[in-house]
């Protein structure tokens, strides 16, 4: 079994009930999905625990957060830059040179591992409809490909006659990703979900039957909340973890 | 991807293809066997070089959802292989022949076809329950068990739609898929998520059993399906006088042509089916004639012919069968009051749910010299009359509450075979409040707690302090 975590956003709350959550559920392989850090008031925390996992086995691939730790970027909106400003100046100069190592995909069997559309995984564009996911899926061969960065839970099918189809998965339902189709899982946030639903987001993927669950965790909002007040961040970052949105 | 179409006598991944039941253009089904299962199995194998999208997205379709089934009513899911290689889905075959073998004995006996009915309404309100609606209900998907109960068996979920998981068909085609005589109109309009369709497709096949004749015909195209929207039926008491108005009744409400004027559930309509005298007669009961053109040209001019996508549908949850099992003989007024106001909250909170009220008369008063039987009928109308002045403080019009007298030897085991045969959702009843009592004869709502097939409400009427 594959847990895949994506968006942490410096949530340790969500970070560590995910972690909890899928290490009971049998979880052997973890890939960590970009934007570790960014929003969120624990940076260095989080570094810290996905590169112990990857000591561990674990994979981590590059978000967009995480690049604007050593190399600025023009096209993030005040609130994003804000707090960009504010994480640069909690982490030590090794975690950007860790952050430096990380790649922009995975490749794993017929999968691949992205934090945003594959087509041009660079681009950092969101996958958020039926449009997009098709210019992902001609980006890449991979039969299922596995992306985050939208903050909310999709799932893209490519019929063997070329259509595009959407669905929202229920949480903890297992989907069948069946051959022939083609497939694109936009898991939700740990540490950050905007569909409305609070719960910290993470996915289980299992490579021997094929199937995909998008799992909600329950997790301390109030105390994630109170940290980033504490911190002087944006007041909304903290406001909207309490209603996902 | 074999180029050659298996045969009797292959072996796919241990199973041993036996005699073909059925070898169609587009899949074969064969028997099977495997030395690790003992149970008679199928095998379905579609045809991959046919190139026929829709026979390719349906067997996706039942490999995905099948799977996810689990009881009586469906064949046991046993193993699948995908698309890598030869595809195949193998289940528990069920031995006997499907509903299509009596179609060349209609009309059947009125009692037949409302008990072959309950049957199958008992077996959707299970499917709805896992939240799959079959959208293919039709005699040939309908088999029975060999055991006691003969539980009806509904197979090929090829174009079912499963609440929870992405639909396929309808992400795939924009045309509907089923089968023409036995379609709802919703569904040739397009719309896939509403249970209800199966009461619909129900209704046709229990007309078609009551008359020997299909409502709507065997339209060849789609625009011959969605007449339906429009023209209603010959009522079936036309066709065959001998049809009780009650079943009548039932037949048409199935055929309504709006979901939410059908029964709310599976559920209920097995329950009208189990009991004919408790059926609300309404002005579907007395018709004799189809609607005048009138009538059919306004309902045609004003249809809504947007497809129906998206709409709520009904589900088990919002019209529930509530059961409420009366004790008359020891029943104390405090319980007797409990129990009527926890029956009250369930129905304020739930307005589509019905109230069976049920009463246990001991074989003892049932037995068999004329003397006592006749002595024990009039018992049991004797505790009609006590249920309905039991139950009249709750003030339900007709048709939302009904009364039972069930016979048996004890009070645990009828109560629980009534709520397994009509899909109870819900039993209220009170504990028994002696405990010298409970102790000498055990609690019976101690057993029905731990037996049902359902939730249980167990009442204890607080005791006033001393």
């Amino acid at each position: 079994m594959i847990a895949i975590l994506s968006d942490i956003h410096a949530n340790r709350e969500a970070l560590s009930a995910c972690l909890a959550h899928a290490d009971s559920a049998g979880a052997a392989r973890f890939v960590f999905l970009g934007d570790i850090v960014g929003y969120g008031a624990d940076p260095a925390w989080c570094l810290r625990t996905v590169m112990d996992r990857i000591a561990h086995g674990a994979v981590a691939i590059l978000g967009n957060h995480d690049q604007a730790v050593f190399q600025r970027s023009a096209r993030m909106n005040g609130r994003a830059a804000a707090a960009m400003d504010w994480t640069r100046a909690q982490l030590s100069p090794d975690a950007g040179a860790f952050l430096k190592t990380l790649p922009l995909e995975y490749a794993d069997e017929d999968r691949l591992f992205v934090h945003a559309d594959a087509s041009d995984p660079a681009g950092w564009r969101y996958v958020t409809g039926p449009l997009e996911a098709r210019r992902s899926f001609e980006g890449t061969p991979a039969r299922v490909t596995v992306c985050g960065h939208v903050h909310v839970p999709r799932l893209f099918g490519l019929t063997a006659a070329e259509k595009c189809t959407a669905f929202i998965p229920t949480p903890g339902m297992p989907v069948p990703l069946s051959r022939p189709r083609r497939w694109l899982a936009v898991v939700g946030a740990v540490g950050q979900p905007r569909d409305g639903n609070p719960a910290a987001g993470y996915a289980l993927l299992d490579p021997d039957t094929n199937e995909m669950r998008w799992m909600r965790v329950p997790y301390d909002v109030e105390a994630a909340a109170e940290k980033i007040r504490r911190a002087g961040l944006p007041e909304s970052l903290a406001t909207r973890l309490f209603t996902g949105d | 991807m074999s180029p050659r179409r298996p045969h009797q006598g292959d072996e796919i991944d241990g199973f041993i293809l036996g005699r073909p039941i059925h070898q169609g253009g587009m899949a074969s089904i064969f028997e099977a066997s495997h030395p690790g299962h003992a149970i008679p199995l199928l095998m379905k194998l579609p045809h991959l070089e046919g190139g026929d999208p829709a026979q390719i997205v349906s067997f996706e379709m039942e490999q995905m959802i099948l799977p996810r089934l689990t009881g009586p009513h469906v064949p046991r899911f046993v193993a699948a292989a995908g698309f890598e290689r030869q595809p195949y889905l193998v289940m528990e075959r069920i031995p006997g022949p499907s509903l299509l073998l009596r179609l060349r004995e209609l009309p059947l006996p009125v009692d037949e076809v409302a008990q072959i009915g309950a049957k199958v309404a008992v077996a959707l309100s299970e499917l709805h329950r896992q939240r799959v609606s079959h959208l293919d209900v039709k005699p040939a998907n309908i088999l029975f068990r060999d055991t006691p109960a003969a539980e009806a068996v509904l197979v090929d979920f090829g174009l079912s739609h499963h609440g929870r998981l992405p639909d396929l068909i309808e992400e795939e085609f924009r045309i509907p898929y089923g089968t023409a005589p036995y379609m709802a109109p919703e569904q040739a309009m397009g719309q896939r998520n509403d249970p209800r369709s199966d009461l619909f497709a129900l209704g046709v096949l229990l007309y078609q059993f009551t008359t020997g004749a299909l409502p709507f015909g065997d339209p060849q195209h789609i625009g011959g399906v969605r007449r339906r929207l429009w023209r209603d039926a010959v009522p079936p008491r036309r066709l065959r006088p001998e049809c009780p108005p009650w079943l009548q009744e039932v037949i048409l409400r199935c055929l309504e042509v709006d979901p939410a004027r059908r029964h709310p559930t599976a559920a209920q309509l097995a329950f009208d089916l189990n009991h004919p005298e408790a059926v609300r007669l309404t002005a579907r009961a007395g018709k004799k004639r189809r609607d005048g053109w009138l009538k059919v040209l306004e309902r045609r001019v004003n249809q809504d012919r947007s497809p129906r996508q998206g709409r709520p549908a009904a589900t088990a949850h919002a019209a529930p069968v509530v059961v409420v099992a009366v004790d008359l003989r020891e029943q104390t007024a405090p319980l007797a009051e409990a129990l009527r106001a926890s029956v009250g909250n369930v129905l304020r909170s739930l307005p589509g749910a019905r109230v069976a009220c049920v009463n246990v008369l001991l074989d003892g008063y049932l037995a068999s010299d004329p003397l006592q039987d006749n002595r024990g009928r009039s018992t049991r109308v004797q505790r009609l009359v006590e249920l309905r002045h039991w139950a009249a403080p709750l003030g339900l019009e007709e048709g939302r509450i009904t009364f039972h007298v069930l016979g048996g030897s004890g009070a645990a085991a009828p109560l629980l075979e009534y709520a397994e045969a009509n899909g109870v959702d819900h039993i209220v009843m009170g504990a028994r409040a002696n405990s010298m009592m409970r102790t000498m004869l055990g609690s019976v709502s101690g057993e029905v707690a731990a037996r049902a097939p359902c939730s249980v409400t167990v009442v204890r009427a607080r005791e006033a302090q001393p």
